[in-house]
């Protein structure tokens, strides 16, 4: 036994050899680190407000955009990280934080996250004074905004479904409050954490390019990056700048898919306790490379040093001073009344003085507008569903019915639902200005132009996933045409069609404020609806106008979710489960 | 309190467990429960579901608190899980994300043993139980009874006094619960192993009796030990023995008894709406019905000899067992079934008839029913969410039973066509009647 042990220290010498896969991954490798030095530094340049930042057109300078664009996504993802795992930690231990916690991150998910950036922009200058980086990071938070909320969502329900017997055996074997959140509770969360997480990316790339031209005080700030090449390029009507960019965004996110995306997709199905069908067979380049190349062995060996240090000496630590509780505490009736009641009357009390605020400055008949216009974007949104359901349901049918296509196209659709849209918004108002076409119709297709991808992912997904006896069954009957979409396909895919309208719906809400206001050059196109009513107030600088539209549109988002997509999504889980 | 005899290890004294209700009354699942595991000593917890068997084993591991009463291991009070105390979980409860040897190493590592030492140690119980060539695979490359064996390897690894074991061979196949029972034994006897006691809860009768010192039987509603058999045969023990026949007789008789407080051939006391309605459904009862008026039986039966024959497992034989004593298809004395008139004239019956039959047993014996009917007679509308009658159980069961009890109940109503429901509405009615 002891010889047995001994092999694969033996082995250490040559499991340090390089292989053919370094020869990949070290120039991968030391340009990935010389990128990002070059990077960070630019991003804490100096600047003072007023200053002019130009942003030139010339294609060249476009891979240093679109990396200071990715780097921006990265830190935002990095903060969305620590912050889902510390919001949801103290969510699922905490029984009055979860009381608070779980509703703020209900309401959080339906603010627009482009509201955010005209308030916070201010704020973050005044942080870094004389430095570029308080504008970075009102982008980075914007983008933040964009990914934490699902993320912190996805990691609480995870650590509320650690299954019993699992967090028996950590106590057993007595593991402390720190090892088992890090050995047990976030391996637990990393699959659905990671799907989520990468989900959140593909649909940061539309506003990590909507969010870096920025206007403060009637200055507008061009921070370097693929976002202000565009609104350049859009500013001068240069057609062919646009299709520059589009091309490296291209670039851009065809990197992110292969080298992010489909390998840490790929990484997290080990934490699932069951392997499931596509598990071993599909293992991306990328991933085979990080696990086959010696330099990454060495790498991963030296981090796993490091963090075995630390977990040793914070484990040491919460051991002796912080004796967590290690179940939930048993509720306090009293204390809990209590503490529920103080919540409302802080609730209350804000919802209060943002109708005082607001009512301060803004006439009553303005605010009846004002959900009026909520209104109009609604009736857009649900359209625009409608016309995309019809579309893209048969189409994602028939492509999920057929496994190998479907194998080869989903990978395509979710890369269409990561490209950001906008991007394409100047050639839609180049067509609707030559073509003289209402701008109140012809606007609003731009709302559902990223989001629809995701309808048309979940339906192939959905049609794919019905067992095949179903289908011969139902073949076997003579059940067809009409009858067969009734009483078989629509059913069965009903429930991953909910899933995917509830996103391309959120999706659309969030686009209506740079969809329904649109440049080109000096022209303004403008389709009546309560998006292009925020964006207006937006740079006018109106706090108490965007505090009004923003709460409308939260309402109106909160109010559909409440009364359509839960119902929805409750019929999907009740009734037309497979299982 | 003193404790005549060999000392101890792991000692339960008084110990009650109370579940806070909604109705903050309490429901009482073990009432004072005494205990002690000697040193050297297997025992068998035995009970049908619902006895607190699975609690109290959890309140010995110091992972649930007793609500009342104390638990002592070496003399310690034992609130928190405690060093020399390792359990063997029945869904393995392996983290997926570890291989064999990291899951193995985990409980080692809790203890801030140095990373070589910890190999070692970790290697060695991998061996030990036979599984070596897998160190490095994932649980979820292993069949169940390789993840077990890591399950009993992780165990055995921190070198434990007293070893836990709830239901460990209850998800693998006949055979492989039979071969790894028969490793564990081996290295038990031949005293490969530190560990100085054993507990086994266990819902395999014939497994308890193979491999224990003494079997208790935990009686429900609330749980409590009922019997206590000591088995002095030594191992390894013939199934087909009279003696061992003879046991496993004595634990079915003891199980199946009606009395609930016990005492043979006690009159059953009156049950009410709350009572935990058996797992069973019509097909199956009706199965059974059929089986016992065939050859070899002719309306009478070994309980032990039935399960055998029939391949089911007590969790399965049991709750039909109950359900027919409970509508009066049968009666259970002394470890044997024998069908009543009433139940050989619903073996008789055509489909129709049974139908009646089992309406008329189910309206007078059991009060869940009757009371779901006449609620449904004196509401106007002759409808009632089904919500209403579970908050009415959450009186008496947890939520999950109280659920369970409740669809039990409607799938008996609904086949003897006493009242509809709703899966929609979630509404029970007296619709088409």
């Amino acid at each position: 036994m002891e010889q047995r042990w001994g092999l694969p220290l033996l082995a250490w010498p040559l499991r340090l050899r390089p292989n053919t896969w370094d020869l990949v991954a070290l120039p991968l490798v030391l340009g990935l680190v010389a990128l990002l030095a070059w990077g960070s530094l630019a991003m804490s340049a100096r600047y003072h407000l007023g200053q002019p930042l130009t942003i030139s057109l010339d294609p060249w300078r476009l891979p240093g955009y679109a990396l200071r664009t990715v780097l921006r996504m990265g830190w935002a993802l990095v903060a969305s990280l620590v912050f889902s795992l510390a919001y949801a930690a103290l969510a699922a231990k905490s029984r009055q934080a979860e009381k608070l916690l779980i509703p703020l991150l209900d309401v959080l998910q339906s603010v627009p996250i482009l509201g955010f950036l005209s308030i916070t922009v201010t704020g973050f200058i005044a942080l870094f004074p004389g430095r570029l980086l308080g504008v970075e990071c009102a982008a980075i938070f914007a983008i933040f905004t964009s990914q934490a909320w699902n993320m912190a969502f996805s990691v609480y329900q995870s650590l509320r479904t650690v299954p019993g017997e699992l967090i028996e055996a950590a106590r057993m074997y007595h593991l402390s409050p720190w090892r088992r959140f890090w050995r047990l509770e976030v391996p637990h969360a990393i699959p659905s954490l990671v799907w989520n997480m990468m989900m959140s990316v593909s649909g940061g790339w539309f506003f990590v390019v909507a969010s870096e031209a920025i206007t403060v005080a009637g200055h507008t700030i061009l921070l370097p990056g693929i976002g202000s090449y565009i609104a350049v390029a859009i500013e001068q009507k240069n057609l062919v700048a646009i299709g520059w960019a589009v091309l490296v965004m291209f670039v851009v996110i065809l990197l992110y898919d292969q080298l992010l995306f489909r390998p840490l997709l790929a990484w997290s199905r080990k934490f699932q306790p069951e392997s499931s069908a596509d598990d071993e067979n599909v293992r991306p380049w990328f991933l085979l490379m990080l696990q086959r190349a010696r330099i990454f062995a060495l790498i991963q060996a030296g981090l796993l040093g490091a963090t075995r240090g630390i977990d040793g000496a914070i484990a040491g630590l919460s051991e002796m001073r912080l004796r967590l509780p290690s179940a939930r505490p048993q509720p306090r009736p009293l204390f809990e009344r209590l503490f529920d009641l103080t919540v409302l009357a802080l609730a209350l009390g804000a919802a209060a003085w943002i109708v005082v605020f607001i009512r301060a400055h803004v006439g009553a008949a303005e605010i009846g507008w004002v959900f009026v216009l909520g209104m109009i974007t609604a009736v857009r949104v649900l359209v625009l569903i409608a016309v995309a359901s019809l579309i893209w349901v048969p189409i994602g049918v028939g492509i999920g019915l057929r496994p190998k296509l479907a194998d080869r196209v989903q990978p395509i659709v979710q890369f269409l639902a990561a490209f950001p849209a906008n991007l394409f918004f100047p050639v839609a108002v180049v067509l609707i200005l030559r073509y003289r076409l209402n701008p109140e119709i012809w606007l609003s297709p731009l709302m559902i132009l990223g989001t629809q991808w995701y309808i048309l992912f979940n339906v192939i997904g959905g049609a794919a996933a019905l067992p095949a006896e179903l289908q011969r069954a139902a073949q076997n009957f003579g059940v067809r045409r009409l009858l067969w979409w009734r009483r078989v396909m629509l059913p069965a895919i009903f429930p991953a069609y909910v899933t995917g309208a509830v996103t391309a719906a959120g999706g659309s809400w969030n686009a209506a404020i740079v969809a329904e206001v649109v440049q080109w050059g000096k022209t303004t196109l403008t389709a009546t609806g309560i998006g292009a009513y925020i964006a207006q107030t937006t740079a006018s600088g109106d706090g108490a106008r965007i505090a009004l539209g923003i709460g409308v549109l939260c309402l109106y988002v909160l109010a559909f979710n409440r009364l359509l997509w839960r119902r929805l999504y409750n019929i999907a889980a009740e009734r037309l489960r497979l299982d | 309190m003193t404790v005549t005899g060999p000392p101890a290890l792991l000692r339960a004294a008084a110990v009650c467990k109370t579940y806070r209700t909604p109705d903050h009354l309490g429901r009482l699942v073990l009432d004072h429960v005494d205990f002690a595991l000697r040193d050297g000593e297997i025992v068998a917890i035995l009970g049908k579901s619902g006895s607190g068997k699975s609690t109290f084993l959890r309140i010995l591991a110091g992972l649930v608190p007793p609500s009342d009463g104390i638990v002592e291991y070496r003399g310690q009070p034992v609130g928190q899980p405690v060093h020399g105390i390792a359990m063997v979980f029945q869904s393995y409860a392996l983290f997926p994300w570890l291989t064999v040897l990291g899951n193995v190493e985990l409980g080692l590592e809790a203890q801030g043993m140095s990373a070589a030492e910890r190999r070692r140690r970790a290697v060695e119980a991998i061996d030990l139980i036979g599984l070596d060539g897998f160190e490095n695979a994932y649980p979820k490359e292993l069949s169940g009874g390789m993840r077990q064996r890591v399950g009993f390897a992780r165990a055995l690894v921190v070198n434990p006094d007293v070893l836990l074991l709830d239901e460990p061979f209850s998800s693998l196949d006949v055979l492989t619960a039979e071969t790894l029972r028969g490793d564990l034994l081996d290295l038990w006897d031949d005293r490969r192993i530190p560990t100085k006691g054993i507990v086994l809860v266990s819902h395999n009768i014939e497994e308890a009796v193979e491999i224990a010192d003494r079997v208790l039987i935990f009686g429900s509603d609330p749980g409590r030990i009922r019997a206590d058999i000591p088995i002095a045969q030594p191992r390894p023990r013939d199934a087909q023995s009279a003696g061992f026949r003879h046991i496993v007789d004595q634990v079915y008789t003891l199980l199946t008894e009606t009395g609930r407080d016990g005492r043979r051939g006690a009159k059953p006391e009156p049950i009410g709406i709350g009572y935990r309605l058996p797992d069973a459904s019509v097909q199956q009862l009706s199965g059974l019905i059929d089986t016992l008026t065939e050859a070899p039986y002719h309306d009478r039966a070994d309980l032990p000899h039935l399960a055998d024959e029939e391949n089911l497992d007590i969790d399965e034989l049991f709750p039909l067992i109950e359900t027919l004593q409970l509508l009066g298809f049968a009666q259970v004395s002394g470890g044997d079934i024998e069908l009543t008139a009433l139940g050989r004239a619903y073996a008789d019956a055509d489909m129709l008839a049974r139908k009646q039959l089992f309406a008329e047993a189910l309206l007078k014996h059991v009060p869940l029913a009757v009371h779901i009917r006449r609620v449904l007679d004196e509401r106007p509308g002759h409808r009632a969410p089904a919500a209403r009658f579970l908050r009415e159980l959450e009186d008496h069961l947890s939520e999950e039973e109280a659920e369970r009890v409740l669809e039990t109940a409607i799938n008996w109503g609904r086949h003897a066509e006493i009242f509809a429901y709703n899966y929609d509405s979630e509404v029970l009615n007296l619709e088409n009647f």
